[in-house]
């Protein structure tokens, strides 16, 4: 690797899968689809990035992982590295703005989803022409709809920026702590447009509500599976994006395991290495690498949760339970009205934060017994984040481990591509509609790409067809001129 | 005097993908004549098109993986297209919405800068993609000179 001005990082073999979004779709010896593979982001490269620094340092160096959800790690380390110096006992102050923060990201980066990514697919159909079907086509027919979605967005983003200080890498949540309260003119604005966030929240959750019920029956068939689902919990069920215990169902309901402690997340959460990806498969260990793969996210956390603290939100997921008939919804598809449920979710706790006079408290941090090895996980918007270190003595990293949220639902999205493959593979031909149909199946679950560079020139989607013995046979490119 | 915007984008911490912000830093040290707003970005979001419509003229300074050394000034039109689901829009696609939702005339340009190193984690740019940075710097800020937001593409050989 060649010598920069800043950091030097040497990193073997490679650090990320070539060609992110790329699919590869495997036929049998027949010219039947066997299986596809989705190939995202391999991650292990950033934990090497890590190792080595003052853990101080990490909460806010973790958040080069991703432009998406940087507060999602921001927060994950910032929890770790509590442990770390003995504070995860957070003051009233520091773990309301926390929350806040975190709440505020999910409403952003589930706006961000709904209205840039699924409504167009919602809205027009996904067997709808492609040059429309986009956010433009949204904007192009429906306006308000699209300048809701960008405000929305705008909310979320403001919510991160006064709590963690800006708007990308924040610096307000710091070991054993945050480093900033809410100012009563950082919060007066955010209140001032709660009551419009709110209706169109309601608003948003209804329109991805009745797309579902509408479509109930065809949703049934495309890239659906039963499985098993992980999220955190609270101690009493009820979902918690932010803190609690690790809860895995499966595919009838039962409990697998139960509020375990995130320290002993290695004891039930295994992850296997395949020869044909760099990155990790990570499967309950109980159940095995063939059948303890699991879903994260929304659909998983609305289906593992016992009930939603919050009235609007707990309504619209008593519904979503009873359309499932009381068990685990399979639906891929449902991930969308699972986010939307999340959304209400997260603006009613913003509502409820915004409200409490401990935001404006003083007392910001805690220490205690320091301590050399540390996880924590959040749920991020895409799912359950796990992040766990070890720090020597002189304060420096000497390992980390994180699996993200698009990492576990890997083997998920490779079963929603297979089944939409076999649904619409016309003999060896990669059609137009094929391409389509794969983006909406590997949409609902929002992977987030996004860790990888973006520079100009480089492609989003590439899907390819390989027969039985490894030849290319055809191979399609969208690029972000559709 | 014409309202300009220079937006980079990128992630520092992906080495040379880090040029566009490392060019607002770079504007920003050394200051930059007229009328011009400085803006960092990761990626190009949908908000951004609130952010850019008020602007004449709107330059997105971004990393180059592919163009020729040291950097491409390309005009740019308004395009109804969307990325496949990185999160992120093109900056066509900035222009777009900014028209069709705020009525937005700002006129874009793509400041694509050559880089050398994508595919490792790490800060700081290569030695070959400061080069680039410099020239690029030091071009935006002569064409800026003069205030009026017209931009002209550089002829080949610059």
């Amino acid at each position: 690797m060649e010598a920069t001005s800043g950091r030097r990082v040497v990193i073997e073999p490679v650090t990320r899968v070539e060609g992110h979004g790329k699919v590869t779709i495997l036929l049998d010896a027949e010219g039947h689809v066997e299986r596809a593979r989705f190939h995202v982001v391999e991650f292990r490269g950033f934990e090497r990035f890590i190792q080595g620094r003052p853990y101080w340092e990490v909460p806010v160096a973790v958040q080069r992982l991703c432009g998406i959800c940087p507060v999602s790690h921001h927060l994950a380390a910032a929890k770790a590295m509590d442990r770390i110096v003995g504070g995860e006992k957070l003051t009233p102050t520091a773990e309301k703005m926390r929350r806040l923060m975190h709440y505020g990201q999910t409403f952003q980066s589930h706006a961000l989803h709904f209205f840039h990514l699924a409504s167009p697919d919602l809205l027009f159909g996904f067997g709808s022409d492609v040059n429309a079907r986009h956010v433009l086509g949204v904007a192009a027919k429906h306006p308000d709809l699209a300048r809701q979605g960008i405000l929305m967005r705008r909310y979320g983003q403001e919510i991160i920026r006064v709590t963690a200080g800006k708007k990308v890498h924040g610096t307000g949540a710091i070991p054993g702590g945050v480093n900033k309260n809410l100012k009563v003119a950082e919060r007066d604005p955010l209140l001032a447009e709660l009551q419009q966030m709110r209706e169109w929240a309601q608003a948003t959750v209804k329109l991805a509500r009745e797309y579902t019920l509408a479509h109930v029956d065809s949703l049934g068939g495309f890239g659906s599976f039963p499985s098993n689902h992980v999220s955190l919990v609270r101690e009493d069920g009820a979902l918690d994006l932010y803190d609690g215990g690790l809860r895995a169902i499966d595919a009838q309901g039962r409990t697998i395991f139960d509020h375990v402690d995130p320290q002993r997340y290695l004891e039930f959460i295994a992850e296997e290495v395949k020869p044909w990806s760099y990155m990790k498969f990570p499967f309950i260990r109980s159940l095995g690498p063939e059948h303890g793969w699991y879903r994260v996210g929304p659909l998983a956390r609305i289906n593992a949760c016992t009930f939603i603290d919050t009235p609007l939100a707990e309504a619209e997921r008593k519904m979503f339970v009873e359309v499932a008939g009381g068990r685990p919804s399979t639906l891929t598809m449902a991930y969308h009205w699972a986010r939307m449920i999340e959304l209400l979710h997260a603006i009613e706790k913003i509502d409820a934060l915004l409200h409490d006079p401990d935001l404006q408290g003083t007392d910001l941090v805690v220490r205690g017994e320091r301590r050399g090895e540390a996880v924590a996980i959040v749920e991020a918007p895409r799912g359950t984040l796990f992040h766990h270190y070890k720090v020597d003595e002189n304060d420096q990293v000497t390992m980390a481990n994180l699996i993200v949220s698009t990492t576990s639902n890997n083997e998920p999205m490779n079963r929603a591509v297979t089944s939409v493959a076999k649904q619409f593979l016309d003999g060896q031909e990669i059609t137009e509609g094929l391409l389509n149909h794969v983006e909406v199946a590997i949409r609902a679950y929002d992977p987030c790409l996004s860790c990888a560079t973006h520079a100009l020139g480089q492609m989003p989607l590439d899907v390819e067809l390989r027969d039985a013995a490894g030849r290319l046979v055809a191979r399609r490119v969208k690029d972000s001129r559709g | 005097m014409a309202r300009v915007l220079v937006y980079g984008y990128g992630n520092p911490g992906r080495l040379d993908d880090g040029l566009g912000p490392a060019l607002i830093d770079a504007l920003a040290a050394h200051g930059c004549p007229g009328d011009v707003t400085l803006e960092t970005g990761y990626q190009l979001q949908v908000e951004d098109a609130a952010l850019v419509a008020p602007f004449d003229l709107v330059v997105f300074a971004d990393a180059h993986a592919s163009c020729a050394p040291p950097f491409e000034l390309r005009r740019l039109e308004p395009l109804h297209a969307a990325d496949f689901t990185t999160h992120s829009l093109a900056p066509e696609a900035v222009l777009a919405l900014a028209r069709d939702l705020y009525g937005s005339r700002a006129a874009g340009f793509v400041l694509g800068i050559r880089g050398d190193r994508f595919d490792d984690y790490g800060e700081g740019l290569s030695p070959v993609a400061r080069r680039h940075l410099d020239a690029a710097a030091d071009f935006l800020r002569q064409a800026l000179r003069d205030g009026t937001g017209e931009l002209r593409c550089p002829s080949p050989g610059r």
